[in-house]
């Protein structure tokens, strides 16, 4: 029966769970009502079509009611139009913040403007994610993008506080964030078989460790922007190439942090020259924006043959391990604001609070982020 | 006397954009009341201002406090042009006026535009200093207590049930008058809104009075309605039953859960209280003029406006029975006289049924709004009463005088009394009133119960007399007397089948019976209840005034006759035997008429098993026929066995011998002394011939008698999990969890074919419901096992091609392992003698101290009191243990988003809330909201226009209550929707009328309620029910 009018309005605002993640794919309502259909609802109660449809349309019609709120979540817990009982707003903010991998990982880097918001047609032709769907997630990226750009204090905590968002989440963003400030390029061939994850967690490395905001925690965009200060410094890392001594002393203290660590351990102990050669030009280039937009490129481009060196027999070296070999290996040269909990050796270095880079903390960081990709990017390869 | 109101305008958040150009708002608040206006300072550039004002405050008289609201416009400053309006709020102060009720509004409201619906909040904080007032001749009546609910309140004590007060107000409808014609849709909408509210207030201050004067403090079973009569104005009328109440003591509060002792319990202080002091007996002969309503006109000649006399108003005829008063075997008069029960009437009986005349004859009209009473106050039921009539609004000569609309409903009044007289009963409940208008036509509708009352609730100081006055009651037994007949067997008022009652054998009852009351908490049911409703439509021809008009009230006989038959029909298919809460609606329009009966089918024990429906063809000669008959009977017979599966009804086998006229003294005689058990080996030795059992024949002679076999048939059965009534108690269910989903919702179909016939109507307005309900056990299902309790449909044709329904209701969650348990009695009368029943004791003591009973009897006013206390003590007990698990949730749910600052409030058509206590009434909310849109397909269309209208009254009438402090509102209702569209013009506009209780209420298992625990306590809501 065709309504002229059909609605359906509870005290307590009724949301299936189901229909708000169709909702979010970006499905038309028929399309909803079909896969529904297919799901199996209708035998579990006895619904017809038509009532399903009309459930749909109600529900739909209901979301896109909440959407303004949930454009600033702290509102849904104040407004008073919908009663929505608190687990079930987190719910819904989390899922409407959630995206896709697939999507993320085509506008990782890129600017957040008009321009790219055209060429989301595109996207979505090439990530099957609908263009509905690509506009929520670029829209919500750019929303968090525009608040926390102006807000002082820690990245992923003000993502959390202002989005009301779970940690995990709040520090995608973060590392979205990130990404899209400091326009770093991730969309060449050759990073294609870097996952959205892998370069989350290579931000995540980069706003402890190498943004301003890794030693002051007032200043505006202090996580958002790279110290520029600090790769001034990486400068003076070249010293570990054209110093014999420093290089086997650096080589020296890296290979006693990851004896025993990796599995890659020989290969990397034997190609250490290659390797922290090919990581040094490039930290060493770091002060022109232009490279530091191409860094992962250059990182992949610049230094394969020793990463790939090190990594020759299908070494598969996780991320995880990696963040272990950096933490274990930490408190031999790095200070207190490289790891997150701060390593227990601290009282040996007694390293001072303010910054004082001592190459090889430089080199230590640099190995240890960037191996992060590196390390993964040989393995895959060797994979294909 | 003169009260002072004081207003503070604290801070405004999440305002609208109103400068383009900053994106911001530079907001300033008028706070109006009466004639008097303050402004709070400009806050620049800010969509969160904070005003923090002074307390604006305005010296008025009570008279005002009561009529008005208070009224926060919301502006933006602009200095070039006139400052733009945001919204506003209006804020009824009456709760404040009473000094039971709330003490001060604050919090947030919603700021309110009929254009825009919702545009941010304002925080407001609102008090009253009311002065003392002493003027005898005075016009207001501050203090009366108003709820909506159609019981007695929890938490309060009826001490005296005064009776029916009304009041009707008229005023010029805005949107017709001249200045219309030049001012914005906002500025006439804000008008209607204003005047309404106005009108309302108006209406509750002179109800208050007629209350004061009966000597009342409160009006129970608030009904307030509209009527948007267009050209000749605007009606806002109301009825209720006025009380005396007395506030429980926490401590003695009765439980909320299926039912109450109200008046047993604290019986002895009630005589004391001081509330009674001073008030005049109300029943004395001097009071005879202030007694009844004075309704002003009644030496009116009301022809000078009403059109010829077409009120085809009938009483429903069949449904009625009930127990009798004249014809009662009372143990000590029926048991030594022999012969026939008809022409006993004991000297008692006439005794009581004297007191109870006299009380209630001296009032004009001895009707009640309740529905649910105290034990022991209804008596006999004698069934439904109606009485309709069709008016000309525009023969009104006095369009702006209340008279002839007064006249009109004295009219309709006066007949329902004469019905109800003609079923041997003195007084009217469940009664209540509506209207339905199409252009200059108008139905005006009345209903209720014809009943017998127990007159001790009517009388001053009730309770001491009361003991005295158990030897004078009726001895039948509460579970089932309310059924036995009212009227005399030998001159009864419509053919009906009378039979010894099935359950105490003593008296007749009908063989079915039809109420528009709810079920009575301590009547003996078997199985469970369901939604029963007949739907009917009517192909009228257009035409005007009078003609219309006859067309009209020619086919509202048929139309009843019809409803009548379908929900007898539906009836019996259930294999039920009473209908409880019947409202039959019927709605004008253009070209056709809409009949939409709703009730709740039950399975009374007390009244015997209904019979099967038998099809019998016109033409027996035809085989093919013969065969399809066949066909159906099997099909009837094969769903009347299903229903009876499904709804639990396996009454135990009963004897039968008792149909039809009195039986040999000495036969009734050992009947009386022995329980179900051993009767039924008595089946064998009684005639079972009498073949009454299938008396109900379906003729099938033309098409249509097929087609209506089966819509009857096809009517979609609940799917398993769920069940629905329109009642406040489904009978069959006691174990409610506390999840609980008020929900409201409308369709309106547009008719397509223009060449209908009734038949196809018929269906579609069939499918229309039917789908509704499908729609709401599948949105719903994830609260499974649940009820859909107070399923009210309202029907109405907006425009020609239109069917618009809407529906409110509630589901609740129970517990689906101990459904058929009632927790405190079961329906018992086995090997009982009458003192018992008499005591209206849970029948479950008697097995214990049957052996005391005897001793009971012959002293009873000694030891009644203390008795029930103890008995209200042991349910309590039993009640407070099934609350868990709101707890353990609420819990769980306020750690995880610690941020919220929004009390929870739920809401529920019924007067109470599962699991909880209601432990405070804050006030009647009763509010009007008119929006308007000219946007229509920005806003989503017609369903995405009325979805966010609906969704934001719910916001306003939850803001309200939680700024007087309450957490929910009980017998909550929508009164109105009504909506308009013009969609070539891309325009909308819709009314919407609602009402309730607004109550603090704390867990079952709490004592005292904690504030700050208020919002907290309520998070739980519906977990389940998403």
């Amino acid at each position: 029966m065709a309504m002229e009018l059909d609605v359906f309005v509870g005290n307590t605002t009724i949301m299936d769970e189901e229909v708000y993640q169709l909702w979010l794919d970006g499905y038309t309502v028929s399309d909803a009502v079909k896969v529904r259909m297919e799901g199996g609802v209708m035998e579990e109660c006895e619904a017809s079509a038509d009532v399903l449809l009309s459930d749909t349309m109600d529900q739909y019609r209901t979301f896109q009611m909440c959407e303004r709120l949930l454009y600033s979540p702290a509102k849904l817990a104040n407004q008073l139009l919908f009663q929505i009982p608190p687990h079930r707003q987190a719910i819904l903010i989390e899922r409407y913040y959630a995206f896709d991998d697939a999507f993320v990982r085509e506008v990782l880097g890129k600017k957040l403007s008009k321009g790219t918001k055209k060429d989301l047609d595109d996207i979505s032709a090439k990530t099957n994610v609908t263009l509905k769907s690509c506009r929520r997630q670029f829209d919500n990226f750019k929303r968090v993008f525009k608040v926390v750009e102006e807000l002082k204090g820690p990245l992923v905590e003000n993502i959390r506080q202002h989005f009301l968002l779970s940690d995990k989440l709040a520090r995608d963003y973060a590392a979205i964030v990130f990404f899209a400030n400091n326009r770093f390029e991730t969309g060449k061939r050759k990073l294609q078989y870097l996952t959205f994850q892998d370069f989350a967690f290579c931000a995540g490395q980069l706003i402890n460790n190498w943004t301003v905001g890794a030693v002051d925690n007032m200043v505006e965009d202090m996580d958002v922007d790279l110290d520029k200060e600090f790769l001034q410094e990486l400068k003076e890392l070249k010293i570990l190439i054209t110093d014999k001594d420093l290089l086997d002393q650096h080589k020296s203290l890296v290979c006693t942090a990851l004896r025993g660590k990796t599995k890659a351990f020989n290969e990397m102990e034997a190609n250490f020259k290659n390797l922290s050669r090919g990581l040094v030009n490039i930290a060493a280039k770091l002060t022109n924006t232009k490279d530091v937009r191409d860094f992962f490129i250059d990182l992949v481009e610049k230094t394969p043959s020793c990463v790939g060196q090190i990594h020759g027999r299908h070494q598969k070296l996780y991320l995880q391990n990696v963040s272990r070999l950096k933490r274990i290996s930490s408190p031999a040269y790095f200070f207190p604001c490289l790891s997150p909990p701060p390593p227990p050796a601290d009282a040996v270095i007694s390293a001072p609070p303010v910054r004082t880079f001592s190459v090889f903390d430089l080199s230590a960081v640099i190995i240890s982020s960037l191996s992060a990709s590196l390390l993964e990017s040989s393995v895959c390869k060797s994979d294909l | 006397m003169p009260g002072k109101l004081k207003a503070k305008i604290v801070a405004g958040r999440h305002l609208p954009v109103m400068d383009r150009a900053s994106d911001l708002t530079d907001a300033f608040v008028e706070v109006k009341f009466g004639n008097t206006t303050f402004k709070t300072d400009v806050c620049p550039k800010s969509l969160n201002p904070q005003w923090n004002s002074e307390w604006f405050k305005f010296e008025v008289d009570d008279e005002d406090l009561q009529d008005e609201p208070l009224q926060v416009t919301v502006l933006d400053h602009d200095t070039y042009s006139a400052n733009d309006a945001i919204g506003k709020v209006y804020i009824d102060i009456d709760p404040l006026l009473c000094n039971e009720a709330a003490s001060v509004i604050s919090g947030w409201f919603p700021i309110y535009d009929t254009i825009h619906g919702i545009r941010g909040e304002i925080n407001v904080l609102v008090k009253v200093e009311l002065f003392n007032d002493l003027n005898r001749f005075r016009q207001s009546s501050c203090g009366v207590k108003f709820f909506c609910t159609t019981s007695i309140p929890r938490c309060y004590r009826a001490a005296m049930v005064h009776g029916f007060v009304e009041e009707l107000v008229v005023n010029e409808d805005p949107e017709y008058q001249w200045i219309d014609r030049i001012r914005t849709p906002r500025a006439s909408n804000e008008a209607r809104q204003r005047l309404i509210s106005l009108m309302s207030g108006e209406l509750q201050r002179k109800i208050g009075l007629k209350v004061l004067e009966m000597g009342g403090n409160a009006v129970v079973g608030y009904l307030q309605c509209f009527d948007l009569e267009g050209e000749s104005g605007l009606v806002v009328r109301a009825i209720g039953t006025a009380c005396t109440l007395d506030k429980l003591s926490s401590g003695s509060a009765p439980n909320t859960a299926t039912h109450t002792h109200p008046n047993t319990a604290p019986a002895s202080n009630a005589c004391n209280s001081p509330s009674k002091d001073g008030k005049e007996p109300v029943f004395g002969e001097d009071l005879l003029s202030s007694s009844g309503p004075p309704t002003p006109f009644r030496a009116l000649p009301t022809s000078s406006s009403s059109p010829p006399p077409l009120s085809p108003s009938k009483p429903c005829s069949r449904q009625s029975s009930s127990s009798d008063t004249d014809l009662s075997l009372t143990p000590k008069t029926g048991m030594g006289s022999g012969g026939s029960a008809g022409k006993e009437a004991g000297p008692l009986k006439t005794l009581l049924r004297q007191q109870t005349q006299t009380a209630l004859e001296q009032r004009e009209f001895p009707f009640f709004t309740l529905t649910s009473f105290p034990p022991g106050f209804l008596v006999h039921v004698g069934g439904v009463v109606s009485a309709r009539s069709v008016k000309l609004l525009d023969r009104i000569h006095n369009p702006d005088e209340p008279e002839t609309r007064d006249a009109w409903w004295e009219e309709i009044r006066q007949e329902i009394k004469s019905h109800a007289k003609a079923l041997g009963c003195h007084a009217v409940v469940g009664y209540s009133e509506s209207t339905s208008i199409c252009e200059e036509v108008c139905i005006l509708s009345a209903s209720g119960t014809a009943a017998i009352l127990n007159p001790r609730y009517m009388r001053e100081g009730c309770l001491d007399i009361g003991i005295v006055d158990h030897r004078f009651e009726d001895p039948s037994p509460p579970s089932c007397g309310f059924c036995h007949i009212p009227y005399d067997e030998l001159n009864m008022p419509f053919p009906t089948q009378l039979t010894y009652c099935y359950h105490c054998r003593r008296q007749k009852v009908p063989d079915v019976l039809f109420t528009t009351i709810d079920l009575p908490p301590e009547a003996a049911v078997t199985g469970k209840g369901c939604l029963i409703q007949a739907r009917l439509c009517r192909l009228k021809k257009k035409a005007q005034g009078e003609v219309n008009a006859t067309a009209i009230s020619n086919l509202l006989p048929f139309m009843e006759y019809e409803l009548h038959t379908q929900l007898m029909n539906k009836l019996k298919l259930r294999s039920m035997n009473a209908l409880f809460g019947l409202r039959i609606q019927i709605s004008i329009g253009e070209n056709m008429l809409l009949g939409l009966a709703s009730a709740t089918g039950v399975y009374l024990t007390a009244l015997p098993a209904p019979g099967g429906i038998q099809i019998a063809g016109k033409t027996p000669g035809d085989l093919s026929n013969e065969h399809h008959i066949l066909t159906i009977q099997k099909r009837i017979n094969d769903t009347i066995a299903k229903n009876k599966e499904i709804y639990q009804i396996n009454p135990p086998e009963l004897t039968e011998e008792v149909v039809g006229s009195p039986i040999p003294e000495p036969r009734q005689r050992s009947r009386l002394f022995r329980s179900h058990s051993e009767s039924s080996d008595e089946v064998s030795e009684l005639d079972l011939s009498h073949g009454k059992k299938d008396a109900f024949v379906l003729e099938i002679d033309d098409t249509d008698a097929v087609e209506d076999i089966h819509s009857l048939l096809t009517d979609a059965t609940i799917p398993t999990g769920f069940n629905s009534c329109n009642t406040e108690i489904m009978p069959g269910i006691y174990n409610w969890t506390s999840a609980v989903q008020m929900f409201t919702s409308v369709r309106v179909f547009r008719l397509s074919n223009a060449n209908l016939t009734n038949q196809g109507l018929n269906k579609i307005f069939t499918d229309l419901c039917e789908n509704l309900l499908k729609s709401f056990y599948f949105k719903l299902r994830s609260m499974i096992p649940c009820c859909l309790c107070h399923l009210n449909f309202t029907v109405a044709v907006p425009e020609e091609e239109l069917i618009q329904v809407a529906v409110t209701a509630v589901a609740m969650t129970y517990d689906k392992d101990q459904t058929q348990e009632k927790p405190a009695e079961k329906p018992i009368t086995k090997g009982c003698i009458e003192t018992e029943e008499q005591l209206q004791f849970p029948m479950e003591l008697c097995a214990d101290s049957s052996s005391t009973n005897t001793q009971l009897s012959s002293k009873i006013s000694g030891s009644l009191t203390h008795f029930f206390f103890f008995l209200s003590a042991l349910s309590s007990l039993e009640r407070s243990s099934p609350v868990p698990d709101g707890r353990s949730r609420s819990l769980r749910s306020t750690r995880g988003f610690g941020g919220s600052s929004v009390t929870v409030v739920k809401m529920t058509p019924l007067s109470f809330l599962p699991g909880t206590r209601i432990i405070k009434y804050l006030g009647i909310i009763n509010m009007f909201f008119i929006r308007e849109t000219t946007s229509l397909r920005e806003e989503g269309g017609v369903s995405g226009f009325l979805h966010s209208f609906i969704a934001e009254v719910f916001a306003m009438v939850r803001a309200h209550v939680a700024a007087l402090g309450g957490n929910a509102v009980v017998s909550y209702s929508m009164k109105e929707c009504v909506f308009m569209e013009n969609p070539n013009k891309n325009q909308a506009q819709c009314l919407i009328n609602v009402s309730g209780d607004a109550v603090i209420c704390v867990r079952e298992t709490d004592q005292e309620p904690v504030p700050s625990n208020i919002g907290q306590t309520c998070t739980s809501e519906t977990d389940g029910a998403t």
